[in-house]
């Protein structure tokens, strides 16, 4: 049995990687995929917990996150096939403008 | 602490995880740092059956590793777009800034896990002991015993998910929609008189 700490390390390592591509990285698909990794480790500590204490409920809450995740894809990656149309780019250091 | 199978599997598989979010990280090619990510995201389903939550693991797999980064492919070929041209120099002190402030984020979070309080918890995590696998039923963690747990307690948050997952699929819809109306040659109609916009 691996003690519930190692998996809450583990997570903290992983959603820092995450912050760290989304401060470092100016492709604006990548950014959108540290996104994803950083709520990744966020499921990892839900069911870390649910298992820790025996309470399905923090599986089922793994489920809503990734309802959001599939939300925030769909209308992100919408908006850069947008920004990319316009601009002919998604380097995000270029798109400094809300007006197209 | 007796280093179990268990634990050797989990220290390698930990290894793994970490190395992908590092390669996603530092790819040149976004094609790269996609595949990266699955790879991540596989890893850490085998961590949710280590976790007994296999159907949750299961989830992971289809929804996350198929379908999220499956769109995730789509969209860097389609834009042809998984590589940045040229560095930009708008910032460039940002990188060097974003390093050592996450640096200190962890510096922060291990602080607050380990001292500031958080040493209780952590106490009292390795102190709880651990659950034997004899003590778990067989129904936990599966499709069944989830979606009793779903339906009775989360009714009103799993009908607000789909209508969430509306909005976001009409909110993809009017975005991508091109609204001038651009043809086949990429140039655009000329409005009528009467239809073009007042500016001022």
């Amino acid at each position: 049995m691996v003690p519930t700490a190692f998996y809450l390390g583990l997570s903290a390592i992983l959603f820092t990687l995450g912050v760290a591509g989304v401060l470092v990285r100016r492709n604006a698909i990548i950014v959108f995929m540290s996104i994803e990794l950083m709520l990744n480790s966020a499921n990892l500590v839900f069911v870390a917990y649910a298992r820790q204490f025996l309470e399905q409920s923090g599986q089922v809450f793994v489920f809503f996150v990734m309802t959001v995740a599939a939300a925030e894809v769909a209308v992100g990656l919408a908006l850069i096939v947008t920004i990319f149309r316009t601009r002919r780019g998604i380097n995000l250091d270029e798109i400094n403008t809300l007006k197209g | 602490m007796a280093l179990t199978p268990e634990l050797v599997v989990f220290f390698i598989l930990a290894a793994v995880s970490v190395g992908a979010a590092l390669g996603m990280l530092f790819s040149r090619s976004a094609v790269h740092s996609a595949l990266f990510l699955v790879l991540n995201f596989a890893v850490v389903s085998v961590f949710f059956l280590m976790l007994a939550a296999p159907f949750i693991a299961m989830v992971q797999v289809t929804v996350y590793a198929g379908a999220i980064m499956v769109l995730f492919l789509f969209v860097i070929m389609l834009l042809g777009a998984e590589m940045l041209r040229h560095r930009s120099q708008v910032l460039p002190w940002q990188p060097w800034l974003a390093f050592v402030l996450g640096v200190l984020f962890v510096a922060v979070l291990a602080y607050v896990t380990f001292f500031q309080g958080g040493q209780f918890l952590v106490a009292g995590i390795l102190g709880t002991p651990p659950i034997f696998p004899e003590e778990l039923s067989a129904e936990f963690g599966g499709p069944a015993s989830i979606g009793l747990v779903l339906y009775r307690n989360y009714l009103l948050p799993f009908e607000l998910t789909s209508f969430l997952l509306l909005v976001a699929m009409i909110g993809a819809v009017v975005l991508t929609r091109d609204s001038k109306g651009r043809q086949v040659d990429g140039t655009y109609p000329k409005p009528a008189a009467s239809e073009r916009p007042v500016r001022g």
